[in-house]
């Protein structure tokens, strides 16, 4: 694999083929010496125009238990906060060498648009409301772990899809793992051609009984200010995940950061069913497992001796 | 033509032998013999029978089709203020390669053109440097703000050809009554760009289900059609000249087609690349691709095509939109609206819609002229004793676009790489040879 920009550009068996490799580093993790030497003196720079902790910190992470440098590039008090163009920006950091770009961008194709402009393999780490791939890869990660597989599982992805770009990655992967998904928020909040994924869109959780997995999405608090939702309390109210409505058998899961109170209650969170740790902790070894297969990829190597393209790779 | 502008050049002396001539207003569809003399069509007979006098340059035009050249209600020249994209010069050279002799071209410049002295300078420019001739739209409402009106009647008086705020809708109800009534005074085409940003605010591309599955936020259809509704019966009302900018929606051409059939004095126009693209090409996020209005369904565009033929839809209007490269080298969010297009226009639409039988060759050429007549112009015509304003085509030659850059200061053609059928060999406007494909040579008599 070249790059990793989305989760519609790969197959079940690429997905398995990742997962297997982080289940051997989730190995390593264990051992006293975390490090493995595969990628020593390879350049990794994380490109971020988005506020990240968990995502860059586990990226960096990732990148050094493979020996790898690491080179943090954040928006706020760069040369991007002097107006330099994304292209621009993506050809001085190319003159560093660089074996991958992880990009995060609040623009949707900005990873697509990178990967025309550099030799680096380039991974997508979130673009605007429509992939983050890498927490897919994680969450499927870590429902495997859990249940063995997803063929047939019933998953409910519950709340602000419209604005979430997690949502559109997981029902993507979870699909391709043959999981039957569930979409579920306020009319205003799930776009109403959603189907086109392969899911099911519902309005209300009065069926959430059905779910083997429950997978609550972060609320926006502005999201009010636009008027998509009348009142926090109401949506609390509606489609908050609690006691009440998750079952004992259902498994919970948050991409995080989570609004305690508004999409969880505290309750859910802290209980045994939840898995939101343990989808942090899969975020470093599945994040080495993507990173070993873009700067293996054969062509990184060979695509760095020829020139620099300067032409936008449009359609 | 009094409301047009171009630069003075020497009058066409041309004897075009042998061409298909093709005048859907004037039953011409067949072999003749075209003389130009003086810049007017002196003489049409059987193929053949003309010579040419001393001086006249003769074309051998056989298999070659003849064309009243076309009028674009809806261009954008980028004059003033926006010249490293477009000007009156490069912009009218694209316009004369794509078979056109008028284009009407919008006031969103920086400045906007909102009042006399601007237009003016706009005008003696024009006449310095346009290879066809050029009409000027003027704001209606002050910096395109829809608070004030312009000074309507100063502005019809120092040449404006009609009124529009294109690029932004007019918000205001009340605002639009008030430059209609004020039509009554002054006259002029009021043109409008129909939007309800409360609907569209934010949207890059159509509301569905390419919208939902990239997350770019949407512009529903509605926020087009509604507004059309509310300003046909604004217009209805006070029996005001309305025309409707770019349709792009089946509920917009539905709500237009009723205002018509209540007998509203409305016309419509519809772009070529919401005739033959839909909301799939931007899957790949092109930035050649975005557009407003955006780039609807397959239904959507059927709808256009079925009106475009039954006339329910007035005219093509292409909406040339140019923009610089490293403007469009962004990502799909952050780049501009629009799309060149007057150099494609024909090509795209003889390939894509007559060849394989959706439109006749003889509608194409009356949608393509028919602006004239809608924004108070002369009708482009093929007839003994008239100003010269044909286009001389090979509808066999194919060709790549963009393969041999573009008459246009900028490539933002949607349409860009794909293979079209159709290349203008030479465009006369108002009595002037304005375009010569580059290889197209003419023998001397």
């Amino acid at each position: 694999m070249r790059h990793l920009l989305s989760i519609e550009d790969l197959d079940r068996d690429e997905i398995e083929r990742i997962l297997s490799a982080a289940a051997f580093f989730a190995e390593v993790a264990d051992r006293p010496i975390k490090k493995v030497p595969s990628f020593r003196g390879r350049l990794v720079i994380n490109l971020f125009y988005e506020a990240s902790t968990r995502t860059r910190s586990s990226f960096e992470l990732a990148a050094k238990r493979l020996s790898a440098d690491v080179l943090n590039v954040v928006s706020s008090g760069s040369s991007v906060e002097k107006g330099e163009s994304l292209r621009d920006t993506v050809a001085t950091l190319s003159a560093y060498g660089p074996d991958a770009i992880v990009i995060r961008s609040p623009h949707a194709g900005a990873p697509a648009l990178v990967a025309g402009w550099t030799h680096a393999a380039v991974v997508n780490a979130g673009d605007g409301k429509h992939q983050h791939p890498t927490q897919a890869l994680l969450d499927v990660y870590v429902l495997r772990q859990r249940l063995g597989s997803l063929e047939g599982r019933s998953i409910w992805i519950v709340g602000d899809v419209l604005h979430s770009r997690v949502a559109r990655s997981c029902v993507q992967a979870f699909v391709k793992m043959g999981a039957e998904v569930v979409v579920a928020g306020p009319p205003t909040l799930v776009p109403a051609a959603l189907e086109a994924l392969g899911c099911e869109v519902r309005h209300t959780l009065a069926d959430i009984g059905e779910a083997d997995v429950v997978y609550a999405l972060r609320l926006q608090q502005e999201r009010m200010s636009e008027s998509f939702l009348p009142s926090l309390r109401e949506y609390a109210d509606s489609y908050q995940i609690d006691a009440r409505r998750l079952k004992p058998r259902q498994l919970l899961m948050h991409p995080g950061p989570v609004n305690r109170g508004i999409e969880l209650a505290g309750e859910v969170i802290d209980s045994r069913q939840s898995l939101i740790i343990e989808q942090v902790r899969a975020g470093i070894v599945v994040r080495m497992a993507v990173l070993v297969e873009v700067l293996s990829g054969s062509h990184a190597s060979d695509a760095r001796r020829l020139p620099v393209t300067v032409e936008p790779q449009l359609a | 033509m009094s409301s047009l502008f171009a630069a003075p050049r020497p009058a066409a002396e041309l004897l075009l032998r042998g061409a298909h001539v093709l005048d859907p207003r004037n039953d011409l569809d067949g072999p003749r013999d075209v003389l130009v003399r003086d810049g007017l069509i002196a003489e049409i007979a059987a193929p053949g029978s003309l010579a040419a006098p001393a001086g006249v340059e003769q074309i051998d035009a056989e298999g070659k089709h003849l064309f009243p050249a076309f009028v674009d209600p809806h261009v954008h020249l980028r004059v003033p203020g926006e010249e490293h994209k477009e000007d009156l010069d490069t912009g009218t050279r694209a316009a004369a390669a794509g078979g056109y002799c008028a284009v009407v071209a919008m006031p969103n410049t920086v400045p906007t053109v909102d009042e006399p002295t601007l237009l003016r300078g706009l005008i003696a420019t024009a006449k310095e440097q346009a290879h066809v001739r050029v009409g000027f739209m003027a704001a209606i409402s002050v910096g395109l703000r829809g608070e004030q009106l312009t000074a309507m009647a100063e502005l019809r008086d120092a040449g404006a050809l009609g009124f529009t705020d294109d690029g932004k809708p007019v918000s205001s109800a009340g605002l639009l009554r008030r430059a209609l009534q004020y039509q009554q005074l002054c006259g002029g085409v009021v043109a409008l760009h129909e939007e309800d940003a409360t609907l569209s605010g934010g949207g890059v591309m159509h509301e569905g289900i390419v919208s939902a599955t990239l997350g770019l936020a949407g512009i529903p259809s509605i926020s087009e059609s509604t507004m059309i509704a509310r300003d046909s019966l604004i217009a209805a009302h006070e029996g005001a000249r309305v025309h409707f900018q770019h349709l792009s929606a089946r509920g917009s051409v539905e709500a237009f087609a009723q205002a018509k059939a209540r007998g509203a004095r409305v016309s419509a126009e519809v772009s070529p690349h919401h005739l033959l693209l839909t909301e799939e090409a931007v899957r790949s996020l092109d930035t050649s691709f975005k557009m407003n209005p955006p780039l609807r369904s397959g239904d959507d565009r059927r709808a256009l095509i079925d009106a475009l033929r039954d006339g329910t839809i007035d005219c093509i209007a292409t909406d040339h939109a140019p923009h610089a490269r490293d403007e469009k080298a962004v990502v799909f969010e952050e780049a501009p609206m629009g799309t060149t297009g007057l150099e494609t226009a024909f090509a795209a639409l003889y390939t894509e819609l007559v060849l394989p039988g959706e439109l006749t060759l003889a509608c194409l050429i009356e949608r393509l002229t028919a602006a004239a007549a809608l924004f108070e112009l002369e009708t482009p015509t093929l007839a003994s004793g008239v100003q010269a304003n044909l286009c001389l085509v090979d509808l066999a030659a194919s060709w790549r676009v963009g393969e041999s850059g573009y008459e246009s200061r900028s490539a933002n053609c949607c349409f860009g790489g794909r293979e079209l059928s159709a290349r203008t060999l030479l465009t006369v406007a108002g009595g002037q040879v304005s375009y010569r494909e580059r290889s197209f040579t003419l023998s001397a008599a």
